[in-house]
């Protein structure tokens, strides 16, 4: 019976396919289709439930992982060694839809003011939201390339979702011609990396050179071949375009202001923490046994990151470039943690608290920036923000608390993330990347403070710029949604500032 | 544990803080002044009481190591040795009473202010007075920092916002201070993780720390490291020359409340810590040899970089006082240089120089606070800071003019004040040190009576000038009002109170100080303190 003998592997994959491992991604793609379909059956008078629906359905799914935190799947490969489960991939499904949910609020506010369609908007976010989740569980070069993929090209089209703005066009097609040449080198590294593991003449050679429990094997076994860091390498340069770290953030300012600004949020907080989710998966564990040239290329990227993002951002006054080019110096300490944790494993714990202290903190901000706004929604201002504070208290509390819990400034979470990163990269004896971050958190005040003294110092120049420059609109009403989920978001970085509590005991006792 | 004392601290820390978030959920203006008057009082009466509350050294269980009112608050960071641990030793208690007492002058001043969105200014203050009274109430040295930059980051904005220069000067001075303050809180940051890390023990709590390093010491290279760091961290936070820029010019530009509490108590923090930090933990860190690679390689101890750096604070910064024509930057500058004796104390590692920084502390704190409240209190009256558009004010107010001569001589180092405690025995502990650094340092007495007593001149006594006058008649000055001259005098109080009965607060310093120096050699002039 040959058939049935060249069918078992099938058979097997097949018998791994536990659907239920994956049943949060099936309920959002269920989700993704339901708003399409919605928006061709309701009419045009009902189509404001599409955003609530969609917020709906992802509170609900962030319910469900929540309490279903602890799978039974975890520590488990499912789909024939497609995905792992960790603690850390269900913390970054949480972190995931969590974020999926702010962007679609903000989306809320940002396609009203600028009268753009809806349910795409949604439909698209939630899909990517899926992705990303499959991203940070995956344990397969092929998924890994596929979910990235559908990652990216759903940024394409959000990206340059104002069709009619030019700065959105042209983000858009930025974003398209580097990504595309980012998915090349990723690419290039994975043929690399599957190339040399089939290599019969080396020991371990493995045929399943895409699967990264293989992989890690192989790589053990030959830790100083040329080819495999060189693949290695290229990979991780594939991965370090999505944190945005130098030098491959050449994207980032333009790409931002282009972005309409739930998307830029969406960019600077989703892409960037599935960038680490990644890297921390490769960097930590697939490709351990090559950290003799890995460990260097990141600490050189940590050094350049922190500086180039601080002091590119030194000098901008569009604050949407500003977000992005501080964002890339928050790449670089989240870096510092990640090298740190090559020789403390639990800085892994400082990694992810500085993610979700940043994804507070980040649309915190982009909150209020998607209420602040010039003419059209690429023209945001340090100049808009005159008077702020005076016109609209909430709006200028709510973005100081954002402001200093990026700047890491006690009661805020965004100190703590830094503190622990600090304290495990001091641990880890990395002296020389402490140095530079502590200089980079000193540049970065400037910036941050600037941005805050624009919004809340008394300023006679900001009234010439309003009597001079092209008529600014005014400010909307804050919906009782959105400034709900802000005051919780603030609330959020406020109480995490100083009180860790279990989260903190959890994330630093793995 | 039992101690219902020991629920105090949390509660002068926590009032300020809970009546800060009350005022910023929208409570409208009358009844905001009402929760911040309580939520001023309430941190300095727990103060005043623990104090009249102190124990003796020994009726401190052993386990505390002389930390009274011992409490711990679990926060979720254990398992990196993170706890909010509260207490008082000698050290801390001075300190934790001059913050609760520069803060209720500040706030009451703040009060009858009149600023302008005056709730927020408020908001600020209490956020500004709960950091203080957790920074000198911690025993854990993480929220030690952590408290000190809940102080510190208001100031900028308040600076900014109610300052009393012009538009660009208040943005200006804002920027600076936050640009350097935040470099010193990073460098000392840094400092505070590595003992945490290479003590061992990986915690932050000051009483495990100092039984573990007492044990078994880090190495002489590393506490020297250390120290260096801890020094010019703390340093750049206490304005020592030549990082002290920011200082005159902040204190010039912030509104009057706000350099009360900075100049008077937070600035405090970077010697508090080097008190109660690097010369307990870091025995050696500041008498081995450093090399000092500049001019071809200096060879000398931190401590004596330390002292010659200190008399610059003495020396240069004196005579720039001096030369200062703005009555509020006179005051800034005094302040820097009076860092200076401080400095010096804490150079000479003993038990009496730091007994006498901590006494100076207090004296200078609130001498320098009383000084601007009263500086502002004149600006109402005469519309400006320039010494030589003033004059002749005493005529009209009479009380103003005796307070403010009170302050200057405080401030001076003159006997029956708190400053003179701290400043004797200082001087004392130096000449053991260097009787040259001594000699020079004297001078520094010198230079302060003469700026300080010219400045009584210029505003108070003569003719009035013909600015003055025409100011006088658009609006005739009058006395201070109730408003103004209760914080006067409870700050003048405290003065006077610590001036004339030190024991009540050098018994437990120098208790405190003599077990937690105890490696350090005992000068024999020690027991002068405890006299």
């Amino acid at each position: 019976m040959p058939a049935a003998v060249t069918l078992s592997p099938l058979h097997d994959i097949a018998a791994s396919n536990d659907w239920g491992a994956i049943f949060p991604e099936l309920l959002l793609a269920g989700l993704a289709v339901l708003v399409l379909v919605l928006e061709l059956v309701l009419p045009r008078t009902q189509r404001a439930l599409i955003p609530a629906l969609s917020l709906c359905g992802l509170a609900v799914i962030l319910l469900g992982l929540g309490i279903n935190f602890h799978t039974a799947y975890l520590n488990q490969d499912t789909f024939a060694g497609l995905l792992h489960h960790s603690e850390g991939g269900q913390f970054m499904r949480v972190f995931f839809v969590l974020t999926a949910m702010l962007v679609c609020l903000l989306a809320t506010v940002t396609l009203e003011r600028h009268a753009a369609p809806g349910a795409e908007f949604y439909h698209l976010v939630i899909v990517i939201t899926a992705a990303l989740m499959l991203l940070a569980q995956s344990n397969h070069f092929v998924l890994l390339f596929v979910a990235l993929e559908t990652v990216t090209v759903g940024f394409y089209i959000l990206v340059s979702y104002f069709r009619t703005s030019s700065a959105s066009l042209e983000g858009g097609l930025k974003y398209l011609i580097l990504s595309a040449l980012s998915s090349a080198i990723l690419l290039f590294g994975i043929v690399l990396l599957y190339g040399v593991a089939g290599n019969r003449a080396l020991p371990g050679a493995t045929g399943e050179g895409m699967s990264f429990s293989a992989l890690r094997g192989f790589l053990a076994a030959n830790p100083h071949n040329f080819l495999a860091n060189l693949g290695a390498v290229l990979v991780l340069a594939g991965v370090a375009f999505k944190i945005g770290a130098v030098p491959f953030q050449f994207w980032i300012p333009d790409v931002y202001q282009g972005a309409p600004t739930p998307v830029t949020a969406f960019l600077a907080v989703g892409s960037k923490a599935a960038g680490f989710a990644v890297l921390m998966v490769l960097a930590l564990d697939v490709f351990r046994p090559l950290q003799a040239v890995i460990m260097p290329a990141l600490s050189l990227m940590a050094v350049a990151t922190i500086l180039v993002g601080n002091l590119a951002a030194l000098t901008q006054s569009n604050v949407k470039r500003l977000m992005g080019l501080s964002g890339v110096s928050h790449a670089g300490y989240l870096l510092v943690g990640v090298i740190a944790a090559y020789r403390e494993p639990s800085a892994v714990g400082a990694v992810y608290f500085y993610l979700l202290a940043y994804l507070f903190a980040s649309f915190t901000v982009f909150a209020v920036m998607a209420h602040v706004s010039g003419a059209s929604d690429a023209d945001q201002d340090l100049e808009h923000y005159a008077n702020l504070a005076r016109e609209r208290p909430f709006l200028g509390a709510i973005l100081a608390v954002g402001l200093g819990s990026l700047a890491g400034i006690p009661p805020l979470a965004g100190f703590m993330g830094k503190l622990l990163v600090f304290i495990f990269a001091f641990k880890a004896g990395l002296y020389g990347l402490l140095t530079v971050a502590l200089v980079g958190v000193v540049i970065s005040i400037y910036y941050y403070f600037g941005w805050i003294r624009a919004a809340f110092f008394p300023s006679r120049r900001a009234l010439d710029f309003a009597a001079s420059g092209a008529p600014v609109p005014a400010i909307p009403r804050v919906s009782g949604a959105v400034a709900v989920a802000m005051l919780l978001l603030a609330a959020a970085s406020l109480v995490l500032g100083f009180y860790q509590g279990p989260l903190g005991a959890w994330l630093i006792a793995r | 544990m039992n101690d219902p004392n020991s629920q105090l601290l949390i509660l002068a820390i926590a009032a300020p803080l809970v009546a800060a978030l009350v005022i910023a959920l929208g409570l409208s203006d009358r009844p905001a002044r009402v929760v911040a008057g309580v939520a001023f009082a309430i941190p300095a009466g727990v103060a005043l009481w623990l104090w009249s509350r102190f124990p003796a050294y020994d009726a401190i269980p052993a386990g505390h190591m002389g930390f009274a009112f011992y409490s711990l608050h679990a926060l979720g960071l254990e398992k990196m040795g993170i706890h909010l641990t509260l207490g008082l030793n000698g050290i801390s208690l001075p300190l934790f009473v001059l913050a609760g007492v520069v803060g209720l002058a500040a706030g009451l001043y703040a009060l009858q202010s009149g600023a302008e969105r005056l709730r927020i200014y408020l908001l600020l203050l209490l956020v500004m007075q709960g950091g203080l009274m957790g920074a000198f109430a911690s025993i854990d040295i993480f929220f030690f920092y952590f408290f000190h930059e809940l102080a510190l980051i208001p100031t900028f904005i308040m600076v900014g916002i109610w300052g009393t220069r012009s538009e660009s000067e208040n943005r200006y001075a804002a920027m600076k201070m936050a640009v350097y303050l935040t470099a010193g809180a990073m460098l000392s940051l840094i400092g505070l993780i590595a003992i945490y890390q290479k003590s061992g023990i990986e915690s932050f709590d000051l009483i495990n720390l100092r039984t573990a390093l007492a044990r078994s010491p880090m190495s002489v290279g590393v506490q020297k490291n250390i120290f260096g760091l801890l020094i010019f961290g703390f340093g750049i936070l206490v304005s020592l020359w030549p990082f002290h820029t920011w200082a005159p010019l902040g204190y010039g530009a912030a509104p009057s409340s706000t350099a009360m509490l900075h100049a008077g108590v937070l600035k405090k923090f970077g010697l508090y810590g080097l008190i109660q930090i690097a010369l307990p933990l870091l025995p050696a860190g500041g008498t081995s040899p450093v090399v000092i690679p500049l001019f071809g390689g200096v060879h000398t101890t931190w401590t004596g970089l330390l002292a010659c750096l200190a008399l610059g604070n003495v020396l240069v910064i004196g005579l720039v006082t001096m030369a200062q024509r703005d009555l509020k930057q006179m005051i800034g500058f005094s302040s820097v240089m009076h860092m200076g004796y401080a400095f010096l104390g804490l150079a000479t590692l003993s038990v009496v120089g730091a007994g006498g920084v901590v006494m100076l502390m207090v004296g200078h704190g609130l001498s320098v606070a009383l000084l601007f409240l009263l500086a502002t209190s004149i600006h109402h009256r005469t519309q400006t800071f320039e010494l030589s558009e003033m004059g002749g004010l005493a005529q009209k107010a009479p009380v103003l003019a005796a307070l403010f001569t009170a302050a200057t001589l405080a401030s001076i180092g003159l006997p029956g004040f708190a400053n003179f405690w701290g400043e004797f025995t200082i001087f004392v502990s130096l000449w053991g040190f260097s009787p040259w650094v001594t000699a020079l340092a004297v001078t520094g007495i010198v230079i302060s009576a003469v700026y300080g007593l010219r400045a009584v001149a210029k505003v108070f006594f003569g003719q009035p000038t013909p600015e003055f006058a025409k100011v006088a008649a658009a609006r005739p000055p009058a006395d201070l009002g109730l408003g103004e001259r209760l914080p006067a005098l409870i700050l003048l109080a405290v003065l006077l109170l610590v001036g004339f009965w030190p024991r009540s607060l050098s018994d437990p310093v120098n208790q405190a100080l003599r077990h937690s120096l105890s490696h350090s050699e005992s000068a024999p002039v020690e027991t002068i303190l405890a006299r």
